[in-house]
């Protein structure tokens, strides 16, 4: 990716940056204090480090309470994700409505006395999209086997490519293992999962505990999976502000991908083209752990089918595999089962569910926090800041946010890796997920558990699993003192 | 139009240097650091009064403790309504019979009356709905899966009642805790399971479900269902008096709290309440998904057809506490705190309240003959539901206006 520092001075001197162009006064003062910086830098290290890498990257943090922009929501209770974009109109608050019961409720199997909601399964993870992503938050791993908790679910492929260019579903389970089903169709199978503790130590010294899981399979119903299976375990992650990411500029993402880390900062960043189902070409990946979906609608339409069993106008087929006879056989609840009204209705809820402000931000240990967290380099991929463009939404349109992603492919290393390709993804990629509203995950959901499959039990340790191009910003975490990790947490909480 | 205050830290130039010539021995790198206050003011409002003028500040504790009056005595109605319907279902039970049946039905609707304005006092996590142990969903979850309860057309072994060797024995400690067991839908406690059970499926397009007594006397677990109905009942009761309970003057429960918090938070929950209750729920879940989606599972009594006197309880919540006109007590409301900072808002407000209040009660009953696929939109039943709506809703953004002139703001769906 580009050296961060340079394109931000060089917008600065150039007039360009939005948010400080607002206040004339500080913009001289940053940009002289920056151009002080770059100078005293390059300086620097012309004459006294010749071969140091990886450069120094200063990124300006700002930090705004609205970090949704206009859309924001200023609250901290157990429904801090569930409310509307705050600019939102009457009408498009009566859609959110809308969407919001549909979302919430659960789906029935069919035929049944309340067609608005049938067509459940035949197989499926949960009956409602709100049962994953509870309060619109985020899901979490089961806790044993006997945990009915639904917040994660297995991807499964084999090696090879779909038809676009995606994963090549298991020949008999498909996609995705279906844990449930509806009466008279066999579940496909169960899972377990195993942790195994892995202790470290802080370079202060004090001792800290990793979980790595492994998946074991239970119950299969047709037989042991083909043997080169791919797993890939996802948990639901919150979807606050999912339409203002839709809104960032397609230019703005590919303009800091670096493929092949051309800048050689030990940071590539790497778009995934993936298949837009409603265009029929390959789009810009946004979405998903992989960055495998192009827009909203597509992610919502997916799971409605993946996870509910529910068909549309996109994904009109049911999704069961030739040698699940039953499955085939049952009953549907109409075709589409939620008709192209609905879904528009759960996709507009799911793209204006408003961000909740970021807190704290004049406390000084969420502002030493915010220091870190740039000195530790998480900002090279955690981008504080973009700005949306035009958004058929009108409210998402040109709004100044701070989601904390770059939404591009990073290398994780092998330690988080799933060894699953997802479209150009290979199996230690992963995208930058967003941050903005984790310091109230705990608040809505419960619980701290983090990273794509939930093995992080608090923010410690999601930063601790950090590898490959992530390794550096680790380490220099590890190396922090015990206040500096507290108020980098503390910064991470507040967002 | 939001005014920013800026604060401006900036790692010193001298820091930063400092940073620097670590950073190029392979540290990170250095930071900027700039933060933005905001300052609450979401539009431009003209008081005429400042909302902290002392005589305001001692108006906002008045209306505060008139309010937990009002709270006090909508819920010991509300109990003692519920009573007499107990009482109803006993002497049913007692001797099931149409009279008796239709009898213990018209108790429930004259409770429900009395229900409908306490849900101006959901949604800031007070007794009702506190995460921790709020009775709502106990009290009112909908909609709800009746099959998980009792039979329905096209499984007549359907629901906990028709499942012994599953529930060998109907306690109360069991159907509540088979509430929301595994799903939303699956409620087992609360008026709409003693509605389900009163009047059976709405399988009339023109009048309520029309369940037989013989579900009481000759049909497959008759005891069973009668069991249920005055457990459900007796439940309902105890959560209705944990609420007159949490609400009583003059001891040390939630009430005592309440007033003695702060009194900006506690008008904060006081309007907050209002401005949820007539957007995000009534005019968005219980009026605008049923209108929209023509679903009668998403009408409220579906059982009884009893959804547009539900919509009229709701909208006299608001008005209630607005007002302060408790019918039971009255005192400052609301309305006199904006009127003490605007009384043009005031007035205007309270003309768009009783009017919907007015718009709910011209809606033809039963709601769900609005909802099906064949009437048009032009039909004069969805443009009465519809211009309730919209009353609804233009009466919410007055409600965070008029929370904005007594200096509080609040967030509603």
């Amino acid at each position: 990716m580009p050296v961060a520092g340079r394109a931000v001075l060089a917008m600065i001197l150039r007039g360009r940056r939005p948010n400080l162009l607002r206040r004339p006064g500080l913009m001289t003062l940053a940009a002289a204090s920056l151009l002080l910086l770059a100078v005293a830098l390059f300086a620097a290290c012309a004459d006294t480090a010749p071969t140091v890498t990886p450069e120094p990257t200063p990124i300006p943090l700002i930090l705004v309470a609205e970090s949704g922009g206009d859309t924001t929501a200023f609250t901290t209770t157990r429904n801090a994700f569930g409310l509307s974009a705050r600019n939102l109109d009457t009408l498009e608050r009566r859609t959110f409505a809308v969407g919001n019961s549909f979302f919430r409720q659960n789906w029935v199997t069919a035929p049944a006395s309340t067609e608005a909601r049938d067509g459940l399964g035949p197989t499926f993870n949960a009956l409602s999209c709100s049962s994953c992503h509870l309060l619109d938050g985020r899901g979490k791993p089961p806790d044993g086997p006997d945990d009915g908790e639904r917040g994660l679910l297995l991807r499964l492929s084999i090696p090879g490519a779909g038809p676009h260019g995606g994963p090549l579903p298991e020949p008999v389970y498909g996609g995705q293992l279906q844990d449930r089903a509806i009466v008279g169709v066999p579940i496909e199978g169960e899972f377990i999962i195993v942790y195994q503790e892995m202790p470290g130590v802080f370079a202060d010294g004090e001792p800290y505990s990793l979980r790595r899981p492994t998946y074991q399979f239970r119950e299969l119903a047709f037989g042991a999976m083909n043997p080169e299976t791919l797993l890939s375990p996802r948990v639901a992650p919150a979807i606050v502000g999912m339409g203002l990411l839709e809104a960032i500029p397609e230019a703005d993402i590919l303009s800091a991908a670096d493929p092949d880390d051309a800048d050689g900062d030990g940071i590539s960043g790497r778009v995934n083209m993936v298949w837009d189902e409603r265009k029929g070409a390959m789009s810009l990946g946004r979405f998903g752990w992989k960055s495998n979906v192009p827009t909203v609608e597509q992610q919502t339409a997916g799971a409605f089918l993946g996870d509910l069993g529910v068909t549309s106008e996109l994904f009109p087929e049911e999704n069961c595999t030739g040698p699940q006879e039953d499955c085939m056989d049952a009953p549907n609840g109409g075709s589409p089962e939620i008709g192209e009204k609905r879904l528009a209705d759960v996709v507009f809820y799911t793209q204006t569910l408003a961000v909740p402000a970021m807190r704290d931000i004049s406390d000084p240990q969420v502002q030493k926090g915010a220091q870190v967290f740039v000195q530790a380099g998480c900002a090279v991929c955690h981008t504080p800041q973009h700005t949306t463009g035009q958004h058929e939404i009108e409210a998402l349109s040109n709004q100044t946010i701070y989601p904390y992603t770059d939404l591009l492919l990073h290398d994780m290393g092998p330690e988080l890796a799933d060894g699953r390709p997802d479209f150009g993804a290979d199996g230690q990629e992963w995208r930058t997920p967003p941050l903005w509203g984790i310091g109230l995950v705990e608040t809505v959901n419960g619980h701290t558990m983090f990273l794509h499959d939930g093995r992080a039990r608090n923010l410690t340790e999601a930063i601790l699993w950090h590898g490959g191009e992530g390794a550096a910003a680790r380490d220099a975490f590890k190396a922090l003192t015990k206040e500096e990790r507290e108020a980098l947490i503390r910064f991470l909480n507040s967002l | 139009m939001r005014k920013r205050l800026g604060i401006f830290l900036i790692a010193s130039v001298l820091g930063g240097l400092l940073a620097l010539s670590l950073a190029c021995a392979g540290e990170p790198g250095t930071v900027e650091v700039e933060v933005t206050r905001e300052v609450e003011v979401t539009r431009v409002v003209e008081v005429q009064v400042a909302p902290d003028a002392p005589n305001v500040q001692e108006l906002k504790s008045d209306v505060v403790a008139h309010y937990a009056n009002g709270v006090h005595a909508l819920y010991t109605k509300s109990l003692n309504s519920a009573t007499a319907m107990d009482t109803a279902i006993d002497i049913f039970l007692a001797d099931p019979t149409p009279a008796t049946l239709e009898a213990a039905k018209r108790a429930w609707l004259v409770a429900r009356d009395d229900y409908g304005p306490t849900e101006a006092f959901r949604f800031y996590g007070g007794p009702i709905d506190n995460e921790e142990d709020g009775p709502e969903g106990l009290i009112n979850a909908w909609p709800m899966d009746e099959a998980y309860i009792d039979y329905v057309e096209g499984d007549s072994g359907a629901g906990i009642i028709n499942n012994p060797d599953e529930f060998p024995e109907i306690t109360p400690e069991l159907i509540e805790s088979l509430n929301e067991e595994g799903a939303e839908e699956n409620i087992s406690t609360g008026w709409h399971a003693i509605e389900f059970l009163l009047w059976g499926q709405d399988m009339n397009e023109v009048g309520p479900g029309s369940r037989p007594v013989s579900d009481y006397t000759s049909a497959d677990n008759a005891d069973r269902r009668g069991i249920y109905l005055a457990t459900a009942s007796d439940l309902l009761l105890v959560h209705l008096g944990d609420m007159v309970d949490a609400w009583a003057p003059g001891a040390n429960n939630y009430r005592a709290d309440f007033e003695s918090k702060d009194v900006e938070e506690a008008l904060n929950n006081i309007i907050t309440g209002i401005g949820e209750l007539s957007r995000g729920e009534l005019a968005g879940e219980r009026m605008t998904v049923a209108y929209e989606a023509r679903s009668q599972e998403d009408e409220h009594s579906c059982f009884s057809d009893n959804t547009v006197a539900d919509i009229i309880g709701n909208a006299r919540g608001i008005q209630m506490v607005y007002t302060g006109d408790y019918g039971i007590v009255t005192g400052p409301g609301v309305m006199d705190l904006v009127a003490a900072v605007n009384q043009d808002l005031a007035t205007r407000l309270d003309g768009e309240i009783g009017r919907s209040v007015a718009l709910a009660s011209e809606i033809p009953s039963p709601f769900d003959l609005h909802l099906r696929e064949t009437i048009p939109n032009s039909d004069a039943g969805r443009q009465s539901v519809l211009r309730t709506i919209e009353s609804l809703e233009g009466q919410t953004d007055s409600i965070v206006s008029a929370a904005e002139q007594v200096g509080i703001t609040i967030s509603v769906s």
